[in-house]
């Protein structure tokens, strides 16, 4: 397992958001994590991330207890995630921001000629600032930039939020990509139930802070309706 | 490479211009070099880093009493400078570790307090600071060139140094990392940026310019007294880099102008007034404070880039115009 979460308690002053959180990203498998507005689903990708201490409960990644890791850390030990609204730097170019990503990797030149591949839009516009693009290359860079660092568990934030549906699937079929020829593990929050289970390898329901007992095959049905 | 064939250039401007100039002039360019270091410094701080500081009077005053004690010990300015910049560098690493976990508001009371704390410890330790009286610069001027002429040299390169530096640190890959902290620390912290750490060193390095240029003050003045770096110079090192154009080192520059010119321009205003002596005091302490605030929100409504960036509006506007 790549990412362990056993007994995961976390939240904000006193109240806790999560609530005994169990759960397992096997290596070089993409999780999507469903729910409501509200659910925690935020919470629980910035607990693991560093962004917030855990009341109770462990992460374990690749085996490693991340407790008193500090949150710019975590990305050298190869656990990225891509914050929703995605957290481009705005008053940075974007060949600036995918430098920021990788600024402590000595391979960060080819790393970025994989990701100008990858997003074909970034390459064209890497002298832009963050500011001047649209919703979807502001994605892209915040996948690239994160891509920079050669993550092994990438957490994505609701990617498809504010994106138009053919720039979401291109986004998905990305991840399904990265998942099938680099090996990398994917923990993804979504909204949009479609087109995270049209990629997912297993999913869960979260609501009030809790995962819900729902296999995903289950998960298909309902929303996809097989 | 550019920002050293500018500097090159602004090298051989200023020896020229230096040998053209009358020596008021001389002194008047060598003053707003000493400012440019702070202004340049805040720049960093401020512009480049987003943190606010209120404090750099005050580190200004710790450059220019350690000038002072040294040239009475060993009378090498070149060597005295150097120390001026160790000191404020030492001192603004013990201020911006103490004010690492302070953000906006809290950092600038912290970095106020710095700035109303230094000039009463030189008021309280009278023995060493000699109280408001201040100490002396002791300086051997070349015999070659005339003083003010010599000032301006010595003031002028520093200033071109500490703009080459800063110049290329805000392209390094530092730069990069202060500029990410300054949009947004949490995105900056993912990427593997220590946010702390950046600002910290943002805050020594300002400070180290700060320094600078408050040695390079009492070098010029020949003197150092805490009535030179009251709370109001802060103040005004803040309004110049605002008014200038905050996150631009050519602000920066039109910042330290506006130091050195505003109050000659204010002098000549009231020159001509017929005032009550009272009043006449009155003004002269506060009016170039007004009238600061008032170019500081005039330009804010006017050109929120500040001076620097309505020039470079106007020169892209010149570009277009032709093809238009």
């Amino acid at each position: 397992m790549i990412l362990q979460l056993e007994g995961l308690t976390a939240g904000y002053g006193a109240a806790p958001v999560l609530r005994d959180i169990h759960l397992e990203v096997p290596q070089g498998s993409i999780v999507t994590v469903l729910g409501p507005n509200g659910a925690g689903k935020t919470t629980l990708l910035r607990t693991i991330a560093g962004l917030l201490k855990p009341t109770t409960g462990r992460i374990l990644f690749d085996g490693d207890d991340l407790r008193g890791v500090r949150v710019e850390h975590l990305v050298r030990r190869g656990l990225a995630l891509v914050p929703e609204g995605r957290g481009v730097i705005t008053e940075l170019t974007v060949e600036e921001n995918l430098r920021l990503g990788g600024l402590w990797r000595k391979d960060s030149a080819a790393t970025m000629s994989e990701v100008y591949e990858l997003f074909e839009p970034l390459a064209r516009r890497n002298k832009s600032m963050g500011h001047q693009l649209s919703g979807g290359e502001r994605q892209m860079l915040a996948i690239g930039r994160a891509l920079m660092a050669r993550p092994r568990l990438l957490l994505l934030d609701e990617p498809s939020l504010g994106l138009a549906p053919k720039v979401t699937a291109q986004i998905m079929s990305l991840l399904r990509q990265l998942r099938d020829n680099d090996g990398l593990s994917v923990l993804l929050v979504e909204q949009n139930a479609r087109s995270a289970l049209s990629i997912a390898d297993a999913a869960v329901a979260m609501s009030l802070g809790r995962l819900a007992e729902t296999s995903s095959g289950d998960m298909r049905a309902a929303y996809l309706g097989s | 490479m550019r920002t050293l064939l500018w500097s090159v250039a602004a090298a051989a401007g200023l020896v020229a211009a230096t040998a053209m100039l009358d020596p008021f002039r001389n002194y008047q360019l060598a003053t707003i070099a000493a400012y440019l270091c702070a202004t340049a410094g805040l720049t960093v701080l401020t512009g480049l880093n987003g943190q606010l500081s209120l404090g750099h009077g005050a580190l200004m005053a710790i450059g220019a009493y350690t000038v002072a004690f040294a040239q009475k010990s060993w009378d090498s300015l070149y060597l005295s400078l150097a120390l001026a910049v160790v000191v404020t560098t030492v001192a603004g690493a013990v201020v911006g570790l103490a004010a690492a976990r302070l953000r906006g508001p809290y950092l600038a009371g912290a970095t106020l307090a710095l700035a109303i704390a230094v000039p009463s410890i030189t008021i309280t330790f009278q023995s060493v600071f000699n109280s408001e009286q201040g100490l002396p610069v002791f300086l051997t001027p070349p015999r070659t060139l005339d003083i003010e002429r010599w000032q301006a040299l010595v003031a002028g390169g520093a200033a071109v140094l500490v703009m080459w530096l800063l110049a290329n640190l805000s392209r390094s890959h530092l730069g990069r990392r202060m500029r990410a902290v300054r949009d947004n620390e949490v995105a900056a912290s993912l990427t593997g940026v220590a946010v702390s750490r950046t600002q910290v060193l943002a805050f020594v390095i300002s400070s180290a310019c700060a320094g600078l240029g408050g040695a390079l003050m009492a070098f010029l003045a020949q003197s150092v007294s805490p009535g030179a770096f009251p709370l109001t110079l802060s103040l005004f090192l803040l309004m110049a880099v605002v008014i200038g154009g905050l996150g631009s080192l050519a602000g920066a520059l039109w910042g330290a102008v506006l130091l050195v010119a505003l109050p000659d321009v204010i002098h000549s205003l009231t020159e001509g007034m017929v005032l009550k002596p009272a009043m006449a005091s009155r003004l002269e302490g506060n009016l170039p404070l007004a009238i600061f605030g008032v170019t500081l929100i005039i330009v804010m409504l006017a050109a929120p880039g500040g001076l620097q960036g309505l020039f470079s509006r106007l020169l892209k506007r010149g570009h277009h115009a032709p093809n238009s």
